[in-house]
């Protein structure tokens, strides 16, 4: 139990913020000219978690490592990358955690499961109000 | 309620909590290529970390209070003959040397990363993080937040073993 709490405090421990010696980076808080790409590029950043702040996508935060994500993902779409697959080079580096977008890896399974036993369980609970009803 | 049942948060929440490391671990280290981030010593870029030999790479700050703390364990490290890279976040040649000055340098090389590009190769999330790369270039342990000298003796096991 002990080093489970601690395996808990460890994983939600933030770090301390700091700020860093340089401005932010160019595209982290400037549009891109291109009004498809930005918004290619907003739709993405709205979809992928702040690392240092969490619960906050890289869109919301003023974290500096969120803005430099920001200018990364700006650059790429720039370059002509797709989304899907600047997503999947941050997915293979920190894991599907740094996507708001959920997976079909086995670990979200039971988030999907969860609407057909959630659903199965409001058609029960209908069923048996209305034989309720119907025999009282 | 059964007691099997009332576990189930328990695993879920150890589940999701088990992908928070890096992704990068047992993998070859990303291609990269980092400008000089101080005027005594060489940048730093992916080839420098395929050197037959397994060694360090720090990831670091002068603006980072935690990283102080480190560099002792750093410095010993290097007196045991462990090679330790620097790539430094956001950082200015000036801030850095007054660190180095200050703190100590145990860093064969430091590369300057001055938009966290190469930090987020790395899957890391802040610093200071510290990455054991093996003689061929595979990434195979890290250390999230300050070493402390509780570290050393399993680090300087696994460099062993990563030989």
């Amino acid at each position: 139990m002990k080093r489970f709490a601690l395996l808990i405090a460890i994983s939600t421990a933030q770090p301390v913020l700091a700020e860093s010696n340089l401005p932010p980076a160019y595209w982290s808080n400037r549009e891109l000219p291109n009004a498809k790409q930005e918004a290619q590029a907003e739709a993405l950043m709205e979809q992928l978690r702040c690392l240092v702040c969490q619960g906050q996508s890289i869109a919301d935060s003023d974290a500096e490592l969120a803005g430099d994500m920001r200018d990364l993902v700006r650059r790429r779409i720039a370059a002509g990358e797709k989304p899907s697959a600047i997503r999947g080079w941050l997915i293979q580096r920190y894991g599907s955690w740094i996507s708001y977008r959920p997976t079909d890896e086995p670990a979200a399974w039971p988030l999907w499961l969860a609407r057909v036993a959630l659903l199965l369980a409001g058609a029960w609970l209908i069923r048996r109000r209305v034989r309720l009803k119907a025999r009282g | 309620m059964s007691r099997g049942l009332r576990l189930i948060p328990i695993v879920l929440l150890v589940w999701l909590v088990i992908g928070l490391a890096s992704q990068m671990v047992e993998r070859s280290v990303p291609q990269f290529a980092l400008a000089p981030a101080v005027n005594s010593k060489p940048g730093l870029n992916s080839a420098d970390l395929v050197s037959g030999q397994p060694r360090l790479v720090n990831i670091f700050a002068s603006w980072c209070v935690p990283c102080i703390g480190e560099a002792p364990v750093l410095a010993e490290l290097r007196r045991r003959g462990v090679s330790i890279d620097g790539i430094a976040v956001r950082d200015t040649p000036n801030a850095l040397n007054a660190f180095l000055a200050r703190n100590g340098d145990a860093f064969e090389r430091i590369g300057s990363d001055r938009q966290s590009e190469v930090q987020i190769a790395f899957g890391s999330s802040g610093v200071p993080e510290t990455f054991l790369i093996d003689g061929k270039g595979v990434i195979r342990r890290q250390y999230i937040g300050p070493l402390n000298a509780s570290n050393i003796p399993g680090m300087v096991r696994e460099l062993e073993q990563a030989r």
